[in-house]
């Protein structure tokens, strides 16, 4: 038998689509995903997604970019090239908030950006799934779930029946 | 997001006109980039876009090989045309960061349907802004002097300059706000790869999609990525405008030295961002039939930001004109009665008329409910808050504190030679822009659709 990735079937509305997924996990699978063209809560609900690291990777990018930005004109103004006004402080603080900020906003929006590109794997020009010829309709109008043949409870015969089960317009094999 | 208020919009009128499903959504909108004909519109804008552009490029290059000279720039007046088109730029870049940020945390949804193209209003906005502090250096080959590096010079910026803050607050706004377009236009990207027919298209399409597939696991990711980029760009996006106002408030010159700037220059920002929303709305979605997806709705929603933010603003100029009375101090009085009645006072009253009394007609809904008519409302705006700029600007320098030391402005052939020239630049990146990429974000219009609903018996 060759290999599969997994199998794949296509709804064609967002509600089956959470349905299926809802009975699927139920059913004990647990390597599955869903694709739809749009982002939708629900699903998420269904295949319990809501936890996910990005948060703190953008808190720890906001803290080093400030830091780094404090840091960078502390340096600068007090020990690179302090320059004497008036006898003024040269650690300047309130004229230093200002720069501090952006550098935080900064920093924390490219971990956020970079952060989503590590935690979703992209980027990933090729993906067994690309290999259904429907799944071109998955950025238009059609919602898929696949179950991967990695799952224990995966089973040639038996998911494919399983998903038919649940109203799926089609069902196909994922070649890997 | 929140079932409460999914649950309040149920019953309010719908954001899209009524009868587009899924699909029709996303053929509407990427037939504009994927088809082959080009339309007789785009040739026109462009057209014009890319003459200015040339202008631009003519401009610079006496600019470059004359000196600043070139520019009505004299001693008191050393800003002139360039900080008020750098001000004016970038206060229209700022409605585009308020539609796709501030909207999207208060659970604005019929912001969906013109945040990409506002999104890339403020990128090309915040670069036609970007180049006039740039020219302004007079070597603007040494811009990187801007910065603190390591150099064997031995000199670093002064970080206790709001100059120096622009430069930072400036380049992290057009960072981020590219990096916030980019994010939402990856699903975009995917959807004209998958649907593109030539081949080349279909690679660069891919490339820049990333591979996008749609999967729940990175729609969860994306969701709250989009939140927090969202949440970082609220403060960002004020914080711009408040450090632009900073360059004037911290000079001691009458007529700038005002506590009020940042939240006035805010309120200023995105008023003239809203009207140049409008002003690119209204003929795209003539041109291309989009009246389905940015409906009269969005115009009198956008009219209705537009008449807000400019009753904020005529509250500035009373207040600035009060104040200047109230504070006894004869510098500031004086600043304000030479704007009034002085070199100047032809251009005061001009955007009084622009920016206070003409928009007032959008408290009927008549004139909200008038493309056409909102569309020259909004080229007044345009015109009265660069008028505005140019007279905080100017009219302060031209007269302060000794008479001995006064000069009024003169703008040369070169000044409107710049000006038109970034607007052609604006025009040019925008039309190209149309060309390649969705200017209306699919995947967000498609959440917009009554089908998009998850039925009751998935609710669990």
């Amino acid at each position: 038998m060759r290999s599969i990735y997994g199998v794949m079937a296509e709804f064609d509305n967002p509600t089956a689509l959470v349905n299926a997924a809802r009975a699927a996990r139920e059913k004990g699978y647990r390597k599955l995903d869903a694709y739809s063209p749009f982002p939708i809560e629900e699903l998420s609900d269904a295949l319990h997604l809501h936890k996910n690291r990005l948060p703190l990777i953008v808190l720890a990018g906001g803290i080093v970019g400030g830091l780094a930005g404090y840091l960078m004109q502390y340096y600068v103004t007090v020990w690179d090239f302090p320059i004497n006004i008036g006898g003024r402080p040269l650690h300047s603080w309130p004229a230093y908030i200002v720069i501090t900020f952006e550098m935080t906003i900064l920093l924390a929006a490219i971990s956020a950006v970079l952060g989503l590109l590590a935690l979703c794997g992209l980027p990933m020009l090729y993906h067994p799934a690309f290999n259904v010829p429907r799944f071109a309709l998955a950025s238009r109008n059609r919602f898929f779930l696949a179950i991967e043949a990695a799952d224990p409870l995966f089973d040639a015969r038996a998911t494919p029946e399983f998903l038919e089960t649940l109203g799926a317009k089609e069902v196909s094999e994922v070649a890997e | 997001m929140q079932a409460g208020i999914e649950g309040k919009l149920k019953h309010a009128p719908p954001i899209i006109a009524p009868g587009y499903t899924f699909g029709t959504v996303t053929d509407q909108i990427a037939t504009v980039v994927l088809t082959r004909k080009t339309p007789l519109f785009w040739m026109a804008g462009f057209g014009v876009g890319f003459s200015l552009l040339l202008l631009f490029l003519w401009s610079v290059t006496v600019l470059l090989d004359k000196g600043v000279g070139v520019w009505g720039n004299r001693t008191p007046t050393m800003w002139g045309f360039d900080i008020t088109n750098f001000v004016w730029w970038i206060g229209i870049g700022h409605a585009g960061t308020l539609i796709s940020a501030i909207l999207l945390l208060l659970n604005q949804r019929w912001r969906n349907s013109i945040n990409r193209f506002a999104e890339a209003m403020t990128l090309f906005a915040v670069a036609c802004a970007g180049m006039f502090p740039l020219l302004h250096l007079g070597r603007p080959w040494l811009f990187y002097w801007l910065f603190p590096y390591p150099n064997t010079m031995n000199v670093q910026p002064n970080f206790r300059s709001p100059l120096v803050w622009d430069v930072f607050a400036v380049s992290t706004y057009a960072t981020v706000s590219l990096l916030f377009w980019y994010v939402g236009l990856m699903p975009d990207l995917a959807t004209l790869r998958d649907r593109t027919r030539n081949p080349l298209a279909r690679v660069i399409y891919g490339v820049m999609a990333m591979g996008w597939r749609g999967s729940a696991r990175h729609w969860s990711v994306y969701e709250t990525a989009t939140l927090l980029l969202a949440g970082l760009a609220t403060p960002l996006v004020l914080s711009v405008h408040t450090v632009v106002s900073f360059d004037f408030t911290i000079a001691i010159v009458p007529g700038w030295h005002s506590t009020f700037f940042p939240p006035y220059f805010v309120a200023g920002a995105i008023y003239s961002g809203f009207a140049m929303v409008l002003a690119l709305a209204i003929p795209l979605r003539k041109a291309y039939g989009l009246q389905g997806l940015i409906t009269d709705k969005h115009l009198d929603n956008c009219a209705k930001v537009m008449l807000a933010t400019g009753l904020i603003v005529a509250y500035a100029y009373i207040l600035e004109t009060f104040t200047a009375w109230y504070s006894g101090n004869v510098y500031e009085q004086a600043a304000f009665w030479h704007r009034m009645t002085g070199p100047y006072a032809s251009s005061y009253w001009l955007l009084v008329g622009c920016n206070i009394a003409a928009p007032q007609a959008l408290w009927f809904k008549r004139v909200r409910g008038n493309a056409a008519l909102l569309f020259c409302f909004s080229l007044v705006v345009l015109v009265g808050m660069w008028l505005e700029r140019y007279v905080i600007i100017v009219s302060s320098l031209a007269q302060d504190y000794l008479p001995s030391a006064w000069g009024n402005f003169h703008a040369t052939r070169w000044d409107w030679g710049t000006y038109l020239g970034t607007i052609g630049m604006f025009l040019f990146l925008f039309f190209v822009f149309i060309r390649l990429l969705p200017m209306i974000s699919i995947f967000e219009v498609r959440t917009l659709l009554p089908q998009a609903k998850v039925g009751e018996e998935a609710q669990g």
